[in-house]
């Protein structure tokens, strides 16, 4: 069993482009994944595809095979669908597939188009991610949610909403030379914690933006790599993924993220890595909550000991393991069913030494991708190592 | 309103509540559940019992909402909260309390209550 080669990888610009279809973004991002793999088009096995709302936002179910012709491939395609870890879940497959041995040559991608239909609208399609019995109808939305969670933290652990701020502050200075970010904008605590309230304690600095976009990687195994002399010198080395619950309130705490836990301890596992090891990570940071939990199930700190390490420059870019240097979903932008794949983008350009931040990380060889569905619900945890 | 077709046990449970009798499932470990549940999730176990759903719970978590789907585009901005009740919890909107004065610990009462933008029925949360 061999590893899984990143061959190439494509992103568009995250941002609001109301005007632009699915699948114009998908087509994007797609060709210059390929584009940039070197790998023929007739080689592809497969195309696993990541996407949320599509029905909701645009009519448009059964993306797959819709997706697949858009970049070219006759390959079959299948489109995952686990809330905003859609593409991460897209990604395990293919991992899984390729080292399988029934793949060589497996096209990971996703795409959202969430700004066409508005603030509400978009706030009510992602709401469903939650239970609709016994959360949708209660009023809560996705925002609600992880105040919840954010003041169950608060509540057990401490913390305040200026320590999230400091996450906030922190990844929009990374996304400030992130050409694909949605905003490339410094903020300061103040502007944080002055901001307008969506759900107490959080505010619109807290939470990630509505987001327009698309994200692919060609994956192949070390073997198609070698054989067709592809510059492809980052492997995913490990791959795992937790489930929970759906709704919160079946859950025995708010303030931690078991599935979250359960994906890492199986990703590390199977890389033969530990939290140590790590030197950059990616973790689903829709709400600044949302980071100090995802850093906590990886490993990183203690219980409750997350809420700070912002505040104290540990996940700066600066710091002793820089997090979310592409601005995380806070400041890059969130398409939700393109946001895992994006992530794995990320980290391999990060350590591959093409990534406009790379220099920040110049030494590093292990990187761990963290992407999480509704309340964390789902998550998968990829861990990428520099294999050459 | 549009007609639409009632949610099975879901509806039957709200039914209960609004009646007095409110309800959760037990299964032979103890687990507790909101219907509808034909299986206890953590334990597999599928001989679930109606117990009484105790008369109060406490505020587990809460938050103001202020940036609603369009659902609750009239109610906004309202407090949910999900309420520990002990063998089970739940998710509702706190009314019959000022925002500022929810508080995780606050004991309060549940019953069925409407929203304010499309008269449906929703889990309301009261000071006990
Ligand atoms: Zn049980």
């Amino acid at each position: 069993m061999s590893d899984p080669r990143i061959a190439g990888a494509g992103v568009t610009k995250f941002g609001e482009h109301p005007e632009r279809t699915g699948r114009d973004l998908f087509a994007e991002a797609g060709l210059e994944a390929l584009d940039a793999s070197g790998v023929d088009r007739g080689d592809v096995d497969a195309l696993y595809y990541g996407n949320f709302m599509g029905e909701l936002a645009e009519h448009q179910g059964h993306q797959g095979p819709l997706m697949a012709e858009t970049i070219g491939l006759e390959a079959p395609a299948t489109r995952f669908e686990a809330a905003c870890a859609s593409a991460g879940a897209a990604v395990r497959e293919a991992v899984t597939t390729l080292r399988n041995g029934e793949a060589e040559v497996i096209v990971v991608g996703g795409a959202e188009r969430m700004t066409n239909i508005g603030t509400a609208a978009a706030t009510d399609a992602l709401a469903i991610a939650a239970d609709d019995l016994f959360e949708v109808r209660a009023g809560m939305t996705f925002p609600g949610a992880y105040a919840l969670m954010a003041r169950s933290y608060f509540d057990q652990y401490g913390g305040t909403h200026e320590d999230l701020a400091h996450v906030a502050v922190k990844n929009h200075e990374h996304a400030l030379v992130n050409d694909h970010a949605q905003i490339q904008k410094e903020i300061a605590v103040e502007d944080a914690l002055e901001a307008p309230t969506i759900a107490s304690p959080l505010g619109l600095y807290d939470s990630c933006p509505i987001t327009d976009g698309a994200a692919a990687a060609v994956l192949t195994t070390a073997e198609y790599a070698a054989e067709h002399d592809l510059d492809a010198p980052v492997a995913i080395t490990g791959t795992g993924q937790g489930g929970d619950n759906l709704a919160l309130q079946d859950r025995p705490h708010l303030a931690q993220t078991p599935a979250a836990d359960k994906a890492a301890e199986e990703a590390y596992g199977d890389a033969g890595v530990g939290p140590d090891d790590v030197d950059v990570a990616e973790v689903h940071d829709c709400f600044t909550i949302a980071e100090v939990l995802a850093t906590e199930s990886l490993g990183f700190f203690e219980r409750g000991e997350g809420i700070t390490a912002a505040r104290e420059g540990i996940t700066d870019r600066r710091g002793e393991l820089p997090v979310n240097l592409s601005g995380g979903l806070k400041a890059k932008g969130h398409p939700v069913g393109a946001t895992g794949v994006a992530q794995l983008a990320t980290l391999a350009w990060l350590l591959d030494g093409s990534h406009p931040r790379a220099d920040d990380v110049s030494d590093a060889t292990v990187g761990v991708a963290h992407n999480a569905g509704g309340t964390v619900a789902s998550t998968t945890v990829h861990v990428l190592e520099v294999a050459e | 309103m549009t007609e639409s077709a009632r949610d099975g046990e879901y509806d039957d449970w709200l039914d209960a509540i609004a009646d007095g009798g409110g309800y959760y499932l037990e299964c032979g470990n103890g687990h507790g559940w909101l219907p509808p549940r034909r299986v206890c999730p953590k334990c597999g176990d599928r001989d679930l019992a109606e117990e009484p759903l105790p008369d109060g719970g406490e505020i587990a978590s809460h938050t103001t909402i202020t940036v609603p789907t369009p659902q609750f585009e009239d109610d906004a901005p309202y407090v949910t909260a999900v309420v520990d009740f002990g063998p089970v919890s739940a998710t509702g909107m706190v009314r019959g309390v000022d925002p500022e004065d929810v508080a995780i610990g606050s004991v309060v009462g549940v019953e069925v209550g409407e929203r304010e933008t499309t008269g449906d029925r929703a889990v309301v949360f009261r000071p006990r």
